[in-house]
């Protein structure tokens, strides 16, 4: 895979894992928006989740997962692809235009969208391995009886 | 002569229409919104995921508010929902090793890289109704402690090494076994075991689980490792050509190990039985575990004489979907039948009589 490909790659993820409320707030807040329209969808569909067995091993079926894809097309020729997790499509929508848009201006969509999204998330992740880690069981050794 | 018989239309309706009523309750007390369900009910909309087989909270939340509750019903309703949606593919396999941990504990090693995390969890309470529930007063907010992101392997993976615990098998095989797109057909590979099990039955797979421990069926588990947490889902995408990560799912794993006295290829060491199953449902999870380890039994070559080691017995009988059909079918209206076997009756117990007066 090309260095292109592996980046936009890792952008489309930030852009699934964005909150609706948050990418909503950014396209909102995009001030240049481009005239687009939608080649397919949105659309809901299911995605058959697979695990593996014993964490590790031969794959199998656990279950499916609602997954909304969308695609547009810019006037200016990029097209936009997003698959996110759930049934909504405005933040479906909204993911393929960034998508599309980083096509046309990587480091705008950088700056603007995937790096508050990226802060956010790290963010709530940072968040809840704290809380875990405060559950976390420190062992200690109780040494009884004469010495 | 077959005699359709009409009728209860209107029955039918206002019962529908009462329903409506009754579900909703006393119309003084404010209507359930979802995010209450998906947020104060969450265990409920788990179950309701894991066994209706589909990982969607909210829609799960809608399923049990309509099902008043009950919670067999609300996974009947997501299982049909699902048969309405186009399948957009097959995920790659989850990598629970990446895993957000949110709990992780093991009864089998005490320290562990990564460490024992007790996470939000039942175990050590008191198992005492908490009355200050009953009003609406702030809940504390949860103690943190600053930590580094840590590499967790699961637990059987870092004892493989020693091998004293049997390794996964990974053939990379293509073709994957699907229940929901193909009928079963006994006997099973594991990967159709799994599936099925972790759409099964919390309940059926706790008492099979059970059984196994008090001697049906003996597998002298230890819980290796129990893991709840986020794990990202991955979709090759065609017209993109790489896999895109389409966000992240809870999920409870459970590594059960068990002791295993070896045969004449594979010598003494602990096998395994695994549970996975969507949201967080610990007590599904060891449950699958243990039922897995026992399935497995003639691929070890032990001997199968019990119900959680005979695998068209338990396979066929965990889908609770499928066994409330087919149980409840039996209210909708046999008339016909019943005549019939009435009929039948009369004949023999006139045979009957005839015999006992001339032996008499």
């Amino acid at each position: 895979m090309s260095d292109a490909g592996n980046a936009r790659q890792v952008a489309m993820g930030v852009l699934s894992n964005a909150t609706a409320g948050h990418l909503g707030k950014l396209w909102g807040a995009w001030a240049d928006k481009p005239a687009f329209h939608r080649v397919r969808g949105p659309e809901t569909g299911l995605v058959m989740v697979r695990g593996r067995a014993g964490g590790g091993g031969n794959p199998f079926n656990l279950g499916e997962a609602t997954v909304t894809r969308a695609t547009v097309r810019l006037d200016t020729g990029e097209v936009g692809h997003a698959y996110c997790l759930g049934r909504d499509g405005d933040k479906v929508v909204q993911a393929a235009l960034f998508d599309a848009l980083w096509q046309r201006d990587p480091e705008t969509v950088e700056a603007q969208v995937l790096a508050p999204l990226r802060a956010e998330q790290a963010e709530a992740d940072k968040l809840r391995r704290d809380e875990t880690a405060a559950t976390r069981v420190d062992f200690f050794t109780m040494v009884r009886g004469d010495d | 002569m077959y005699v359709a018989v009409k009728g209860g239309e209107a029955a039918i309706a206002n019962a529908h229409r009462l329903l409506a009523d009754r579900r909703r309750g006393d119309r003084n007390v404010p209507a359930l919104r979802l995010d209450q369900i998906v947020e104060q009910l969450g265990l409920a909309v788990d179950r309701t995921m894991g066994e209706g087989s589909l990982y969607d909270r909210e829609l799960a939340a809608l399923a049990i508010v309509q099902a008043r509750g009950d919670l067999i019903e609300a996974i009947f309703l997501v299982r049909a929902y699902r048969t309405t949606l186009p399948r957009f593919g097959y995920s790659r396999p989850i990598d629970t090793g990446a895993m957000l941990i949110e709990r992780r504990v093991s009864a089998t090693f005490k320290d562990l890289p990564g460490g024992q995390l007790l996470g939000p969890t039942f175990d050590y309470t008191h198992r005492l109704l908490d009355p200050s529930l009953m009003g609406e007063g702030p809940v504390d907010e949860p103690a943190a402690r600053d930590s580094a992101p840590e590499a967790a392997p699961r637990v059987t993976d870092m004892l493989g090494h020693q091998g004293l615990i049997e390794p996964d098998v990974n053939e990379d095989q293509d073709a994957v076994g699907d229940l929901t797109r193909e009928p079963l057909e006994f006997p099973l590979n594991r990967d159709l075991r799994l599936q099925a099990l972790a759409r099964g039955d919390e309940g059926f797979l706790l008492a099979l689980g059970y059984s196994t421990q008090r001697g049906y069926g003996r597998s002298h588990p230890f819980v290796g490792e129990i893991r709840i947490g986020e794990v990202e889902v991955e979709l090759d995408i065609p017209e993109l050509g790489f896999a895109l990560n389409l966000g992240r799912i809870r999920v409870t794993e459970c590594q059960m190990v068990n002791k295993f006295k070896g045969n004449a290829k594979v010598p003494p060491q602990f096998t395994r039985g695994y549970g996975l199953v969507f949201g967080q449902a610990e007590r599904k999870a060891m449950a699958m575990s243990l039922v897995d380890r026992s399935l497995r039994a003639r691929e070890l070559g032990e001997d199968v004489n019990h119900p959680a080691q005979d695998e068209e017995f338990v396979i066929a009988h965990s889908d609770n979907v499928q066994s409330t059909g087919f149980v409840e079918h039996l209210k909708l209206p046999h008339y016909v039948d019943f005549q019939g076997e009435l009929g039948l009756l009369r004949e023999m117990r006139a045979e009957h009589d005839a015999d006992q007066e001339a032996a008499e």
